[in-house]
């Protein structure tokens, strides 16, 4: 008897049209094709999306939760890159 | 040197806990909290799959086909709940198959409720309405866990669970307005899940030597005795509402304090229970076991055609 696991897939759904697949969930698989039905199985039973995308889990590549200083800390210094930052004189309209 | 970066560590966990920043799952988290996450989170994931097998028994039973409807979709729902629960208790780096395999060896445990017959129809509205209604009591708070992914499967879980407990006091109040034979069936289904259903919140607070490392990792928000008389004093008054009356001679209001009054659970009968004992633990382990067993074949299949696709492909 083969002990293989189906695979681990990734599931994001369209909720309705116009806005972006947003990550659900995850589900096992022996491929793409009964991943997608599955997932429309788990996570569509309520008119929940329009549209569905599975990933692979394996393919997937996360930043380092250490590293997140680093990478996330120098935004916050940068006020000047939201408009709040700038004075506008009180008269100057549509801007 | 290394015991000082542990405790540095621990405390900054803790830190974020206490600010209620959710933990996920590649960030640093104590051994016991992944442990205490895992065995919580596959328990909870087990009772979900094995919930199906006392409410399958009536599926082809129903008395029309609007009841069967439901009820196939309510155990499909469970079906799910399992699902999302297992998907938890992955990302914290258990095996899914070992996991499963817990359950079947007896090494795992599941909610010890399913470990009753179901003997009529009324009691698929007695398990809607009362073990429902008591799952939702314990989910509840579980969407703020700690947690992350054990959080937003609570989120998903919650929002389906609503409906469950609805057609099941709907099914109860039908009995309860129907015949005297009907309604009989409903107090007797009411009788015997009553009980079995408060011991769901498990052990009185002074026996419950986790609850507060628990609610320390904010895992849990509320003790076991909270839930459980939140529970009463939400179903006493839908009983009575209905006609049907809790099986409980020393149940009582208190206009003091704001609560029912309760009789003391039958905890040898808990404990019995949960240690394997109940009237159907074998029954359901055994079911769960066979489902796994004849569905090898299909997994299998399932692989080797996936791996003929890709070869086609290829080619
Ligand atoms: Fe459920
Ligand atoms: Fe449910």
């Amino acid at each position: 008897m083969t002990k293989k696991e189906w695979p681990l897939w990734e599931v994001f759904i369209r909720s309705k049209q116009g806005l972006n697949h947003k990550h659900v969930g995850s589900l096992r698989a022996a491929d793409e094709v009964m991943a997608i039905e599955n997932a429309r199985d788990v996570y569509t039973r309520r008119s929940e999306g329009v549209s569905i995308w599975v990933v692979e889990s394996k393919n997937i590549f996360a930043s380092d939760p250490s590293d997140a200083d680093a990478l996330f800390e120098p935004a916050n210094s940068k006020v000047y890159r939201h408009p709040t930052f700038y004075d506008v004189p009180d008269g100057i309209e549509h801007m | 040197m290394k015991e000082l970066d542990i405790t540095e560590l621990e405390r900054k966990f803790q830190e974020k806990i206490d600010n209620e920043i959710r933990i996920e799952p590649n960030d640093w988290m104590p051994d016991a909290y992944r442990k205490t996450l895992i065995r919580q989170i596959s328990q909870h994931a087990h009772s979900e799959v094995v919930g199906m097998l006392p409410e399958g028994n009536w599926i082809t039973r129903a008395p029309n086909l609007r009841r069967k409807a439901v009820l196939l979709a309510k155990v499909q729902d469970e079906a799910g709940h399992g699902l999302y629960l297992y998907s938890a208790v992955e990302t914290l780096g258990a095996d899914r198959e070992e996991t499963i395999d817990d359950l079947h060896t007896g090494k795992a445990k599941y909610s010890s409720i399913f470990n009753y017959p179901t003997l009529t129809w009324a009691d698929m509205g007695a398990i809607g309405w009362l073990v429902d209604g008591a799952a939702i009591m314990n989910q509840v708070p579980l969407c703020r866990c700690s947690y992350g992914p054990y959080a937003r499967a609570m989120v998903r879980v919650c929002k389906e669970e609503s409906f469950h407990q609805r057609q099941g006091f709907e099914i109860m109040t039908k009995l309860a307005q129907g015949t005297p034979e009907q309604k009989a069936m409903a107090q007797d289904a009411l009788n015997r899940f009553w009980w079995p259903a408060l011991m769901m919140f498990g052990p009185n607070d002074a026996d419950s030597p986790h609850t507060a490392q628990s609610m320390k990792w904010k895992i849990k928000r509320h003790t076991n005795d909270e839930l459980r008389q939140q529970f009463v004093d939400i179903t006493v008054p839908q009983a009575e509402m209905i006609g049907l009356t809790v099986p409980d001679p020393d149940l009582k209001w208190n206009a003091e304090t704001g609560h029912y009054e309760f009789g003391e659970i039958n905890w040898d009968e808990f404990w019995q229970v949960v240690s394997g004992n109940g009237p159907c633990n074998k029954d359901r382990v055994d079911a769960r076991r066979k489902a796994k067993e004849d569905g090898s074949w299909v997994r299998e299949a399932a692989n080797a055609y996936a791996e003929k696709r890709k070869a086609r492909k290829a080619s």
